[in-house]
C-alpha cells in the first residue's frame, strides 16, 4: 500500500459491474482521502460518479456487484454486514443527494425527520433532540428553524429543503460527508448559498468531504483536490490549480474550458467540452 | 419469468377450452343420470376420480362443468366490455358533466357486488343461469368503464391526437382509429382479469343457489352436493374446487402475462 | 375553505350515490313480472285476496310513493316488516344478525391486514430471491381459491380429520366466549386468507414503489437498515395507496362474509339474505342489500377523507 493507514477513505481498484450481463459500469478506480481532506469527483452523467459514492455508502443496487476495496477508517465496506453497514451510516459517513425535492419522506415533519438520525445513532432524549434539531437547522442557514422544523416537506422551497437534509446529513458529525451534485437541482442564486454554507459547515465540523459535480467551476467552490472520471476510469487527478493551469487530458481540458468562461472575449463563440474531446473517439 | 406467467396460463386455459369442447361430443360416463347401484366411487378404474352421492362420474362432471363456466364467463364478460368500454371511452374523450355522470354512476354500480346483485334479481326473478350472467355482467361494467376512460385521457392528450385534430378528424375518427386501439391491450388484459372474477362468482352462485339449477353439471353445483358428503366423502370436495382454482389461476395468469407481453411501460419498475 | 369545500363536495356525492343505489334496489324489485302479492299467495290466490294484499302492502300506491315511503321510512329506522317471518320489522331480523356478520368481518379484516402487511413487505423486499417469488407466488394461487372452497377444505382438514374446532355453526359470545371464539376461527381464518392473497399483490407493489423512492434512499443513507427504512417510512406513504385498494375491497369482503356464513352455518346478514332471496321477502332483501350498499359506499367515503389523514400534502397547499 502506497497511502499509510491513516487515511480516511481508500478506495483501491474499485469494480463495479450491474445485472446479469455484467455492465461494467466503474473499472480499477483508486483514490484516498485524508481525514478533513476534501475531494472533487468530476465527470459528465454515466462516468461512473455517482456509483462510486453509492459504493462507498454500501448502497450499491442489489444487482451491482463490486469488487476491489473501499476501507473506511480502516474497515472493509464491501462484503461488510448490513447491520454493521447501516451503523456506520449516518454517523461516520453521511450522504447529500442530487433530488431535495423528492429525497425527504413527504409525510413526516422535517424536524422529526433530522431527530431520528440523531436519535439512531445516539439514544433517545426526546427533549434534548429536539433542542439540537433546531440549532442544527439554524446552523445550515435556516432563519425560522423552529417554523421550518415543523413543517412537511412540500411546506418547504427547494433550498430549504436541501438544507435540512444537509443538516440531516452532519448532524452526528460525521468524518466523511459524500455530496452527490447537491446543487444541481436548485437555482443559480441559490446554489452559491449552499455552495458557501457547505463550505462553512465543513470547516465547522472538520468532516472530510467527497464532492461529486459535472461542473468544474462548482466543484472549485468547496474542494482543493480533484479527479476526473470518465467512462468508468479516473483519466486525471490533481489539485484544482494544477487542472486549471495544466490540464493534461483532453477531456480535462474541455472542462477547464467551460469553466472559465470569463476568459472569452465578447462575441467569440463559448467553448464546448467537445471542441476538446470528441467522446466517441476514444470510447471505441 | 414472465414468459413462463404467459405459458402456464395459456396452457390451463388452453385445458378449460379443451374439456368444455371434448364434453360437447363425448365424456367417460354420462354426466346426469343417476345410477344408485355406483355411489360414492374412491377413484379408480372405470371411473377415474370416482363417482358422486348419484352415482354419477365425477370426470364427466368436470367436464361438463367447463361449460357452464366458459359460458358464463364468456356472456358476461362479453356484456360488461360491450358497455363498459364505450361508456369509458366517451367519457373519457369527452370529459366535463358526462365524465362525471359516467362515473358516477359507475361507482354505485360498483357499490353492488356480483353476488348482491343476483341476489336481487333472484328474489325478484327466480335464480338461473341467466340471472346469473347479467348479475356478473352489470357488476363488471365500471372496471371496464375505468380502463378505458383511463386510456382515453391518456390517448387524448397525446401529440399524435393533437395532430390528427388539427388536421381536422372528428371525434369519432379519433375514438375508431387512436383510441380503440391503444386501449385495446388494456382492454384485453382487464377482459382476462374479469374473467377469472366471473369464474369465482359463477361458482360462488351456483353454490349457493343462485345461478345455474342444481340438476346442471356446474364446478360450484358440484361442490354444494360434495358438502353433504364432507364427513364421509370428503375427497368429492377437492377435485370441483381444484377445477376452480385452475381456471382462476390461468386467467389470471394469463392477464398477468399479457399485461407484461402487450406493454412494457406496465412492466413494475425492476 | 378549500378543504372544507372538498369534504363537503365529498358528503353530497356518498348523499347523491345513496340514492341512486336506493332508486337502482327499488327498480329492480318493481320489475317484477306480475308483484310479489301473487307471488306471495300463489297463483291459485282469489283476485279479491291479492287486492287486499296489494292493499295491505301499499303496492296500489304510485310509484314514487312507494319509493318515497320506503326511504323515508329507512330514514327514521323503519325498514318495513316481512312477511315470511310474520309480524317482525327488517330491522329486528338485522339487528342480530348484524352482530354476526360483523365479528365474522372486522375479526377477518384484522387478520388481512396482519397476515398481508409483513408477507407483502417480505415480498417487497426479497423479490429478486426465493422468499418473495415463494410469497408473490402463494399470493397468486390464494387468489385462485374459491372462499367457499377454502372454507370447505378447512373444515375437513380441522374439523373432520383433526377435530380440533366444530365444522360449523355459532354460539353468542354472551353464552360462551370460548366456544364463541371456537366457531369463529375457521369462519375467519378462511375469509381473511382469501382477501390476504388479494391485498398482498398490492401491499407489493405500494412497497416496491417505496423502494424506489429518493426519501428510501435517504432513509437508508443515515443509518436505517432496510426492513426499518421500509418500516419508518414506507407504511405510511403505501398506506396512501393501500386504503384505496382496502376500500374497494369492501364489496368483496362482505360478499365473502355471505358466502363464508353459508358455508359454515352461522346467522348472520348472508343468512337472512339467502333466507330472505329464496322465499321473496322483498322488503327484508331491500332492507338488507341496502345496508350493504350503504356500507361499501360509506366507507369509499371513508377513505377518501382518511387520506386527508394520511398524506399532509392533500392538507394544505401553503408554504412554512
Amino acid at each position: 500500500m502506497s497511502t499509510p493507514p491513516t487515511s480516511l477513505l481508500e478506495v483501491t481498484d474499485l469494480g463495479v459491474r450491474f445485472g446479469h450481463r455484467r455492465i461494467e459500469a466503474v473499472r480499477a478506480v483508486s483514490f484516498s482521502l485524508e481525514p478533513g481532506q476534501r475531494l472533487g469527483v468530476i465527470g459528465e452523467s454515466g462516468s461512473g460518479k455517482t456509483v462510486t459514492a453509492l459504493a462507498v455508502m454500501g448502497l450499491l443496487p442489489e444487482n451491482a456487484t463490486a469488487s476491489g476495496s473501499i476501507r473506511v477508517a480502516g474497515t472493509e465496506i464491501l462484503g461488510l454486514a448490513e447491520p454493521e453497514l447501516a451503523r456506520l451510516r449516518g454517523n461516520v459517513l453521511s450522504m447529500v443527494f442530487q433530488e431535495p425535492m423528492t429525497a425527504l419522506d413527504p409525510t413526516m415533519r422535517v424536524g422529526r425527520q433530522v431527530a431520528e438520525v440523531l436519535r439512531l445513532h445516539q439514544g433517545a432524549e426526546p427533549g434534548r433532540a429536539r433542542e439540537r434539531v433546531v440549532d442544527m437547522l439554524t446552523r445550515v442557514g435556516l432563519d425560522d428553524a423552529e417554523r421550518v422544523a415543523d413543517a412537511y416537506p412540500h411546506q418547504l422551497s427547494g433550498g430549504q429543503r436541501q438544507r435540512v437534509i444537509l443538516a440531516m446529513a452532519v448532524i452526528n458529525s460525521p468524518r466523511l460527508v459524500i455530496c452527490d451534485e447537491p446543487t444541481t437541482a436548485l437555482d443559480v442564486t441559490v446554489q452559491a448559498k449552499v455552495l458557501r454554507l457547505l463550505d462553512e459547515v465543513l470547516t465547522e465540523s472538520g468532516a472530510a468531504c467527497l464532492f461529486i459535480s459535472h461542473d468544474l467551476a462548482v466543484v472549485s467552490q468547496v474542494c482543493d483536490q480533484v479527479v476526473v472520471m470518465l467512462d468508468g476510469r479516473i483519466v486525471e487527478a490533481g489539485t484544482v490549480a494544477e487542472l486549471f493551469t495544466a490540464p493534461r487530458h483532453p477531456y480535462t481540458r474541455g472542462l477547464v474550458a467551460t469553466a472559465r468562461l470569463d476568459l472569452v472575449e465578447p462575441g467569440q463563440r463559448l467553448p464546448v467540452v467537445e471542441d476538446f474531446y470528441e467522446a466517441d473517439e476514444v470510447r471505441s | 419469468m414472465k414468459r413462463f406467467q404467459l405459458v402456464v396460463g395459456l396452457v390451463l386455459v388452453g385445458l378449460v377450452v379443451a374439456s368444455a369442447i371434448v364434453s360437447l361430443f363425448w365424456t367417460p360416463f354420462d354426466p346426469i343420470q343417476v345410477d344408485g347401484a355406483n355411489r360414492l366411487r374412491p377413484p379408480g378404474w372405470p371411473h377415474l376420480l370416482g363417482t358422486d352421492g348419484f352415482g354419477i362420474d365425477i370426470v364427466s362432471q368436470l367436464l361438463v362443468g367447463a361449460r357452464a363456466t366458459l359460458l358464463v364467463g364468456i356472456v358476461s364478460v362479453g356484456v360488461s366490455a360491450v358497455v363498459g368500454v364505450p361508456l369509458g371511452m366517451v367519457a373519457g374523450q369527452l370529459g366535463g358533466w358526462l365524465d362525471e355522470v359516467v362515473m358516477r354512476a359507475a361507482d354505485i354500480v360498483y357499490a353492488f357486488p356480483a353476488l348482491i346483485l343476483a341476489m336481487l334479481f333472484a328474489s325478484v326473478w327466480g335464480a338461473s343461469t341467466v340471472t346469473a350472467m347479467a348479475a356478473i355482467g352489470i357488476s363488471t361494467i365500471p372496471a371496464f368503464a375505468r380502463v378505458s376512460r383511463a386510456g382515453a385521457l391518456q390517448v387524448v392528450a397525446s401529440d399524435f391526437v393533437l395532430a390528427a385534430r388539427v388536421s381536422g378528424t372528428s371525434r369519432l375518427g379519433i375514438a375508431v382509429r387512436h383510441v380503440g386501439p391503444n386501449i385495446a391491450p388494456v382492454v384485453g388484459v382487464q377482459a382476462s382479469v374479469v374473467f377469472a372474477l366471473a369464474i369465482l362468482a359463477e361458482a360462488a352462485l351456483s353454490y349457493l343457489g343462485l345461478g345455474t339449477p342444481r340438476s346442471v353439471p356446474t364446478w360450484g353445483n358440484m361442490l354444494r352436493q360434495a358438502q353433504d358428503q364432507l364427513f364421509t366423502a370428503p375427497l368429492q370436495s377437492v377435485w370441483p374446487g381444484l377445477a376452480i382454482a385452475l381456471a382462476v389461476l390461468g386467467f389470471n395468469l394469463l392477464g398477468d402475462g399479457l399485461r407484461d407481453y402487450l406493454d412494457p411501460r406496465l412492466r413494475e419498475v425492476q | 375553505m378549500r378543504l372544507a369545500l372538498r369534504i363537503g363536495r365529498r358528503i353530497g356525492i356518498f348523499a347523491i350515490s345513496l340514492v341512486g343505489a336506493s332508486l337502482l334496489i327499488f327498480m329492480i324489485t318493481k320489475a317484477l313480472p306480475g308483484d310479489v302479492a301473487q307471488v306471495l299467495l300463489g297463483i291459485d290466490a282469489t283476485p279479491e285476496a291479492v287486492a287486499k294484499l296489494r292493499a295491505e302492502l301499499g303496492l296500489d300506491r304510485p310509484l314514487w310513493v312507494q319509493y318515497a315511503s320506503w326511504v323515508g321510512g329507512m330514514l327514521v329506522g323503519d325498514f318495513g316488516v316481512s312477511h315470511v317471518f310474520p309480524g317482525q320489522s327488517v330491522l329486528s331480523l338485522i339487528g342480530p344478525r348484524l352482530a354476526v356478520t360483523l365479528w365474522l368481518v372486522g375479526i377477518s379484516m384484522v387478520l388481512t391486514l396482519l397476515i398481508a402487511l409483513p408477507a407483502g413487505m417480505v415480498a417487497a423486499l426479497k423479490r429478486r430471491s426465493w422468499q418473495g417469488v415463494a410469497v408473490s407466488s402463494a399470493a397468486q394461487v390464494g387468489m385462485a381459491i374459491p372462499v367457499f372452497w377454502g372454507g370447505i377444505i378447512a373444515v375437513v382438514v380441522f374439523a373432520v380429520w383433526l377435530r380440533w374446532l366444530p365444522a360449523n355453526g355459532y354460539v353468542p359470545l354472551t353464552q360462551d366466549p370460548v366456544q364463541w371464539a371456537r366457531h369463529l376461527v375457521l369462519p375467519c381464518l378462511t375469509l381473511a386468507g382469501v382477501q390476504a392473497a388479494v391485498l398482498i399483490r398490492y401491499v407489493r407493489s405500494a412497497f416496491v414503489e417505496v423502494l424506489n423512492e429518493d426519501y428510501y434512499r435517504t432513509a437508508r443513507s443515515v443509518g436505517w437498515t432496510p426492513m426499518r427504512a421500509l418500516w419508518r417510512h414506507g407504511v405510511r406513504n403505501a398506506a396512501i395507496s393501500l386504503v384505496t385498494v382496502l376500500g374497494l375491497q369492501v364489496g368483496s369482503v362482505l360478499v365473502g362474509a355471505i358466502v363464508v356464513e353459508s358455508v359454515f352455518a352461522l346467522p348472520g346478514l348472508g343468512s337472512l339474505l339467502l333466507t330472505a332471496v329464496n322465499q321473496r321477502d322483498l322488503l327484508v332483501v331491500q332492507g338488507t342489500v341496502m345496508l350493504l350498499v350503504l356500507t361499501v359506499l360509506g366507507i369509499s367515503a371513508l377513505v377518501d377523507f382518511s387520506y386527508l389523514l394520511i398524506d399532509p400534502r392533500q392538507r394544505t397547499g401553503d408554504r412554512a
